[in-house]
């Protein structure tokens, strides 16, 4: 790069980094699919935008949504971040698992950089822009409602956080069509990573995209926990909370201090690759080893936010299904708490293997597996929650279920991990790899998936098709033991991660059973997607208005389905445990309140919006190092920051009349629905009021 | 109304049917796995050989939780589910002290059972822990570079790239760093791994049993030519080692500056590559040159 190209208006961008013009120039297999992926996105953002000029929902994209700082729909829009990132990482998944599975002695159809790309972008992307958003989705959705609460505590800084997470999440899109992304992997090591190993655009990339969307993780987890604190009902105390409440407590708690280092260390190989600066170089004093330290010190809490949430989500779900009590809830609490504590101490045993001697290992393996203990408590309390219970086996409860056999699997192999003479056998191997699937696919994925069957009807108030939910959850399951078993066994045979091209014909068959595992796993997905679709045709068969349909425990399924704007008429008041449920048990659901007041919401804002398009606008500047528009997106973020402190017009009061004609109106619609019993939960006539189980 | 009724009973069944096949697939996986492979859990050396024994003990102990989970799980499913309302309805029972203590307890046992064992095999397996033998260890300086291995013989002063000559039953000591990115140093067969750094210095101490052919790999990703890393250990007697070592001197060209610059060059090779004698501390000089202590010979081979 020269200094004249590094100040002409396109930056360092060439046609030649379109990738069109590349699978042109170089019409190869590997090619042709990056083309094609890339042709995928523009092509599906044509049809988005056309259908929504054809349905002229434009206007309500804006006005309703885009613009919106209701938590509920924060949420909705995170988990559509999540599931459109999902579909890409699971192709990618898949198309990996494909390559590996034919590239026995054989180079296969994808070249060792595009294999690069792809591990590199599946794995940030599955955990950055498709776990994280889901998590946060369902926070954003669920917690207020469940502490008997309005909103967030600051309801426009979390549309900030979602559209700095959507902006990192454009930006990795905006690679499949400009330019390439890194080949580092999720990790991103140095030295690999500097300027000297890695040119280009690729790691600027993945810089860019982690950075804002770490600091958007950071602004959500002060969010969250400050809502948790502040935002309470009254009687809402502390341990009365559900146990999703406490778990996304837990979890930004570890957002608030784990994210950091984080954003620190991609910031400082920012510095070494502009600015010449050495903190991970090989040379001038440049030491890899922080970057591993830091990194993992993110590393490891990371996981932990992404599992407590879908902890909490099993813990509703399984009582919920059982209809029963939680078991051993002070336990739970206690056991998530520690696990969100030890999860601080244990950062090394992600590189047992760079030499630090006996004891510093003895010493991390031994905390490792102490996070054992909890962890262990956790699923036979789930398993006693159900013990004494009445069992439906909906399909947020298989998902539920299957998580409980196959996370111990998963835990299992994680102690072997943590052992590190056995660690410096199979770390980097497929062993690895296999494990920490076992953990997140179960733990998180099937976490969100259960959660997101769970409160779907209460969120747009109609039921999921269970058939089809039912269809989906065996393939995931299938799929996820023939996938990632073989995988396991292809560790301890010696076959490590990242392998684009294999030379022992002794793995062939188990790489083969493992692709055949891959394509269930995409058919898991497929599932999903015609469940939501045949749901929704069959919308007016399947609604739940009365807004309880599952006999749920929680305050959230107190109100309508779906809820409105300020979630309740009239702040609830908590006497206990499972507060909904005891509501319920004494007859005082559906009660009309005394009196009603004026209530006050926050207005929408185009401050979020205009910062999430000044922040892609200078993320990609940096990438391509195009100077005016770097400066041109810091002015437009912090401008919008700035503006906004001169508004003064930030509420509208939605009069007490208008909220007791509408709690009114529905609350005469539940009492003249019928009750269901759990029986028919799966049936029309289950339109949200519960027959309460005795 | 009925359908759904049947299909309640399929899944009932379901779980535990899932759970045995599981089981079984597992242990015949991991019994196809040990018999024919190149990994640690076939052994060629004390060392794979632990490791491998290790991994079981921990699984068995592990059992002892995991177990009761797989049986306990399909049973209650069985019994409380809804259609038959056949086991007793407790709403709300939450808590048992016995069983409270059960479930502490028992996982605190293992892990002080597990952590016990975990510390005093760190400390046995620690990988700079010299092997007691009655020999002297055999030492050998690796380089990691992009993309290859190259081992240099101190005592004998040759060189090999992308092949490690080794004496069966006698120690040997590797001292390794990287001449380029992080990498990880790795022979399967014979133990685990150790990362190579630039300007660091690690070390592995390793033993092969039986004369034989062990693959050997960097499993950290570094690049293009990752995936082609690998190279072959040569275990074989100490007369044969002696007369390699003869022939080497006798007939190879040195590795000297120059060869050391196009070695240095990423570049995968198509077959291993042998020198006669090794330019003098070329080890020390490539640790050297990325920390300015004594400026000897940079890994791109300038800079004398
Ligand atoms: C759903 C089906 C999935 C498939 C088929 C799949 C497949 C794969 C494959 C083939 C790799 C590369 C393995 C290698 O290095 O040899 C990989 C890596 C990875 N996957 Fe997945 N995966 C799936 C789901 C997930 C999920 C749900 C997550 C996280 C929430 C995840 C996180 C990762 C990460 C972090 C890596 C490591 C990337 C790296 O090497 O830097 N994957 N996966
Ligand atoms: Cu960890
Ligand atoms: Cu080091």
């Amino acid at each position: 790069m020269t200094v004249e190209s590094s100040f002409s208006l396109l930056g360092t961008l060439t046609p030649q980094d379109i990738s069109f013009v590349q699978t042109f120039e170089n019409p190869v297999m590997s090619e042709f699919i990056d083309g094609a992926a890339g042709s995928v996105l523009v092509i599906g953002m044509i049809i988005v935008a056309a259908l929504l000029t054809y349905y002229r929902g434009w206007k309500t994209l804006w006005f309703d949504w885009l613009t919106s700082v209701d938590h509920k729909k924060v949420g909705i829009m995170y988990i559509v971040v999540a599931f459109v990132m999902l579909a890409r990482a699971i192709i990618e998944g898949v198309l990996m698992r494909y390559q590996q599975s034919i590239a026995v002695n054989d180079p296969g159809v994808l070249t060792p950089d595009h294999f690069g790309q792809l591990f590199s972008t599946h794995g940030s992307i599955m955990i950055f822009f498709m776990a994280m958003p889901f998590i946060t989705g369902m926070i954003n959705y669920i917690m207020p409602q469940q502490i008997g609460a309005r909103d967030v505590s600051f309801p426009l800084l979390n549309a900030i956080s979602l559209w700095l997470t959507a902006a990192g999440a454009a930006l990795v899109m905006i690679s499949l069509v400009v330019g390439k992304f890194s080949t580092g992997g999720w990790t991103a090591y140095p030295p690999y990573t500097g300027i000297e190993f890695s040119p280009g655009e690729g790691v600027d990339y993945w810089i860019w995209s982690i950075s804002l969307t770490s600091i958007g993780s950071t602004l959500t987890g002060v969010n969250f926990a400050t809502t948790i604190y502040k935002n309470r009902a009254p009687g809402m105390t502390l341990f009365r909370m559900p146990l999703f409440c406490w778990t996304s407590l837990c979890t930004s708690v570890l957002m608030i201090f784990a994210m950091a280092p984080l954003t620190i260390a991609t910031l400082m190989l920012a510095l070494d690759r502009y600015a010449g600066f050495h903190f991970f170089t090989n040379d001038l004093g440049g030491n890899m080893m922080n970057y591993a330290n830091l990194f993992w010190l993110f590393g490891h809490p990371e996981v932990y936010i992404l599992i407590l949430p879908a902890f909490g989500v099993f813990s509703e779900v399984i009582s919920t299904f059982s209809g029963k009590t939680i078991y051993g809830y002070k336990s739970l609490v206690v056991a998530t708490m520690s696990i969100a504590v030890l999860s601080f101490t244990v950062w090394l045993h992600h590189f047992f293997t760079m030499g630090q001697g006996a004891n510093v290992n003895a010493i991390f393996g031994i905390a490792t597996m102490l996070i054992g203990v909890p962890t262990g408590v956790k699923v036979y309390d789930w398993l006693l929650t159900m013990v004494r219970g009445r069992i439906r086996l909906t399909t947020a409860m298989l998902f539920s279920i299957m998580f409980l056999v196959t996370f111990v699997i998963g835990g299992l192999t994680g102690v072997i991990l943590a052992n590190p003479p056995v660690d410096f056998a199979v770390h980097n191997s497929l062993f690895l790899v296999a494990h920490f699937h076992n953990m997140v696919i179960p733990g998180v994925l099937f976490g969100m998936i259960a959660g997101y069957q769970f409160w779907f009807p209460k969120a747009f108030g109609f039921r999921l098709a269970e058939r089809w939910g039912k269809a989906s959850f065996w393939c995931w399951s299938f799929g996820f033991y023939l996938t990632f078993m073989p995988l396991y066994v292809l560790g301890l045979m010696g076959a490590m991660r990242r392998t684009v091209e294999w030379f022992r014909p002794e793995y062939l068959g188990w790489l083969q059973a493992s692709f055949v595992g891959a394509l269930l796993l995409f058919s898991g997905f497929i599932l999903l997607i015609v469940q939501l679709i045949v749901s929704v045709r069959q919308r007016d068969q399947r609604r739940v208005p009365a807004g309880d349909p599952w006999d749920g425990r929680s305050l959230e399924w107190s109100n309508s389905a779906p809820p409105p704007e300020y979630n309740f008429a009239v702040i609830p008041e908590v006497s206990g445990q499972d507060a909904f449920t005891r509501l319920k048990e004494q007859g005082k659901a559906y009660a009309s309140p005394a009196a009603y007041d004026d209530i006050i919401v926050p207005k929408n804002s185009i401050v979020a919006p205009v910062i999430g398009v000044g922040a892609i606008a200078l993320g990609f500047a940096l990438v391509w190092h195009i100077w005016w528009l770097v400066a041109l997106g810091f002015v437009t973020i912090w401008g919008a920051v700035i503006a906004r402190s001169f508004v003064t017009e930030t509420e509208r009061v939605i009069p007490a009349s208008e909220v007791r004609a509408d709690h009114e109106a529905w609350l005469q619609q539940v009492r003249e629905c019928a009750t269901t019993p759990r029986e028919q939960e799966d049936t029309s006539a289950n339109v949200g009021r519960a027959e309460v189980l005795a | 109304m009925i359908e759904n009724m049947v299909s309640m009973r399929r899944h009932q069944e379901l779980p535990k049917i899932l759970v045995q096949s599981t089981g079984g697939l597992l242990l015949l996986m991991f019994s196809v796995a040990t018999t024919a492979s190149n990994g640690f859990i076939n052994p060629a050396g004390p060392i794979a050989e632990e490791l491998r024994d290790h991994l079981i003990f921990i699984v068995m102990v592990m059992a002892v939780v995991i177990v009761p989970l797989f049986i306990a799980l399909p049973w209650t499913l069985w019994r409380y589910r809804l259609r038959t309302k056949s086991g007793s309805y407790q709403p709300n029972w939450e808590f048992s002290w016995p069983l409270e203590i059960l479930i502490w307890g028992l996982p605190a046992v293992i892990v002080v059972v597990l952590g016990w064992n975990l510390w005093h095999q760190s400390y046995e397996l620690d990988p700079y822990k010299p092997l007691a033998a009655a020999e002297a260890p055999l030492e050998i300086q690796a380089i990691a570079l992009d993309w290859k291995w190259v081992f240099i013989y101190p005592d004998q002063n040759v060189a090999s790239v992308n092949e490690v000559m080794i004496v069966a039953g006698r120690p040997v000591r590797f001292r390794l760093t990287s001449g380029t990115v992080m990498q990880s140093f790795m022979i399967p067969r014979l133990g685990g791994q150790i990362y190579t750094m630039a300007g660091m210095e690690t070390q592995m101490n390793l033993l092969a049993s039986e004369p034989g052919q062990f693959r050997g790999l960097n499993t950290q990703y570094n690049g293009m030519g990752f995936a082609n890393q690998k190279f072959i250990t040569h275990a074989v007697s100490q007369a044969d080692f002696d007369a390699w070592a003869t022939k080497m001197s006798d007939s190879k060209p040195p590795l000297n500056q120059a060869a050391w610059a196009l070695l240095a060059k990423p570049s995968v090779l198509a077959a291993p590559q042998s020198f006669g004698s090794v330019a003098e501390g070329l080890f020390t000089g490539v640790i050297a040159g990325f920390t300015g202590g004594h400026p000897h010979m940079k890994a791109d081979g300038t800079d004398l």
